[in-house]
């Protein structure tokens, strides 16, 4: 792509986006106790909901993907009737209020849910207060992001590709993965990254559906969230180590994964 | 005449207690305080201040009473960063003294009810819940408040005294939630406040037990030093503190201080 010198009209208010954004960071930085980062870091707990946040992330970002590029597809390609309205239900997420989709997850998945009381009729199983939903509160918070990026990917796509496929004997399934898939993979990746960015900071759903307890439901949102109550220095602190290391974790993607991606 | 009154009973009573200079201008339809009244206030108290609030707004034209009903330590942490704020009510000394101990009270909190804990299930007690020890049970699913909130705080105090080791499944953000959870049947039990039952109506059953006395949760109120609105303050901290607010709480389940 062309470089091209920023028009002026878009100085300013690119400027001011930076600082918008920017600043509130900054605040962070400002205020933390650095002193104090030693001890706050080692103290027990931490270390715990920060890995229970990485890999719930993960897990409802690997989910999301599984599920979310397939429906992705039938949005942008399929001829089915009623798209409209399944593009408008599966963005729900997006508008609800998070502690709202974590109390209609009850309503399914609890115990006295729809689904739930079935399982735990017949399996024994009850869902709330589990890892497992910790991983579904993500999952249902974070997916639409996948889903629209990816469904957005497919929509700018050149179908030609596929048609020559198709043309040269390719059957469907093996068009969507040899052409389609390839074709948008910078699209699924820009998606993943946004959905699990999502995940890791997602609170209201978790707490409500997968309420709080150490080790098992507590990531590290929710721990910000309760170190405000009594050590506000402490939640400081916290919300830095969540900020580090997933813009971290996103740099190291970026060069890895999105850069190849984004040069193809 | 009324607004000197208002002033002399400011200057007179602060934060300090019940006056009934003040308690005067309350009857006064359509003079005394007006504009918007702000008051922050632990989320135990929402219902009773709730209608405290409209009965205020209804003996006063003019005057708008809003909440702001969270975790008393949320509240203490919005108003140590400058959210402003007419009256602070917390549901512990604690976080009042995080308000006070940064001079944004004005004069002393008083003290104007108590809370103690009790056991809430589901109608119909469906894990047959007796008291504190059922809260050692692992198969039951138990919710009690994070030991970060003063709920929490009183809870694991009770636990001590009890010699209970409590094995919950969740430590909820504030008592409210710990009560939803009671309410949508998703755990057996939960440790809330007297009241918190009182206000969940039929579908929530209270157990109370021993131990709750000897962890008695004093509420504390002040009007704030930097209260845009503190005429309308004072006068809401005199609603509470008559005998008509004392009653409204005693009603809801809460104790006299």
């Amino acid at each position: 792509m062309r470089r091209a010198r920023t028009p002026a009209p878009l100085l300013v208010p690119a400027a001011l986006a930076v600082v918008f954004l920017v600043l509130p960071l900054a605040g962070l930085l400002i205020r933390t106790p650095w002193s104090q980062l030693g001890t706050l870091l080692t103290a027990p707990g931490v270390g715990q909901a920060l890995r229970l946040s990485l890999v719930s992330a993960t897990l409802a970002t690997a989910v999301s993907v599984v599920l979310g590029v397939p429906l992705a597809w039938v949005l942008a390609r399929s001829r089915a009737r009623g798209r409209a309205v399944l593009r408008a239900l599966v963005t729900v997420p997006l508008v609800l209020p998070p502690v709202v989709g974590g109390v209609a997850l009850f309503l399914v998945l609890g115990r006295q849910g729809i689904v739930g009381s079935w399982l735990a009729e017949t399996t024994g199983i009850t869902i709330p207060f589990t890892t497992t939903a910790v991983v579904i509160a993500e999952t249902f918070v974070a997916m639409p992001f996948l889903v629209i990026s990816v469904e957005g990917a497919l929509r700018a796509a050149d179908v030609r590709y596929e048609d020559a496929a198709a043309t040269l004997g390719a059957d469907r399934w093996t068009t969507f993965r040899r052409v389609t898939l390839p074709l948008v993979a910078p699209g699924v990746a820009a998606g993943s990254v946004l959905c699990w960015a999502r995940a890791l900071g997602e609170f209201g759903a978790t707490i409500t559906f997968a309420g709080n307890f150490p080790g098992t439901t507590q990531t590290m949102p929710l721990a910000v969230y309760l170190a405000l109550q009594r050590d506000p220095q402490a939640a400081i602190v916290l919300s830095l180590v969540l900020l580090v290391v997933s813009v971290a974790t996103l740099l190291l993607l970026r060069d890895r994964w999105l850069g190849r991606g984004a040069a193809a | 005449m009324v607004a000197v009154l208002a002033v002399v009973a400011l200057g007179a009573a602060g934060c300090g207690g019940g006056d009934d200079a003040a308690a005067s201008t309350a009857g006064a339809s359509g003079s005394g305080p007006s504009g918007t009244l702000t008051v922050f206030a632990a989320a135990s108290l929402t219902d009773v201040f709730t209608d405290l609030g409209q009965q205020l707004e209804g003996d006063h034209d003019g005057l708008t009473v809003q909440f702001n009903f969270a975790g008393s330590s949320a509240l203490a942490t919005q108003l140590t960063q400058g959210a402003p704020a007419d009256v602070f009510a917390s549901a512990n000394g604690t976080q009042m003294s995080v308000v006070t101990g940064t001079d944004l009270a004005d004069g002393d909190p008083t003290v104007f009810t108590s809370n103690v804990l009790r056991i809430a299930v589901p109608a119909g007690n469906p894990a047959g819940v007796t008291g504190l020890a059922d809260f050692a049970r692992d198969e039951l699913a138990l919710a009690v408040c994070a030991p970060e909130v003063p709920c929490g705080a009183a809870g694991e105090d009770v636990f001590a005294a009890a010699g209970v080791t409590p094995r919950p499944d969740t430590q909820e953000e504030d008592v409210r939630a710990a009560l939803t959870k009671v309410e949508l049947g998703e755990v057996d039990a939960a440790l809330v406040y007297a009241t918190d039952v009182a206000a969940a109506g039929d579908r929530v059953e209270g157990i109370s037990f021993p131990e709750a006395e000897g962890v008695v949760n004093d509420y504390p109120l002040c009007t704030l030093a930097a209260a845009p609105n503190p005429e309308a303050a004072r006068a809401f901290v005199d609603l509470v503190l008559s005998e008509e607010g004392q009653q409204a709480l005693e009603d809801a389940g809460f104790r006299a201080p």
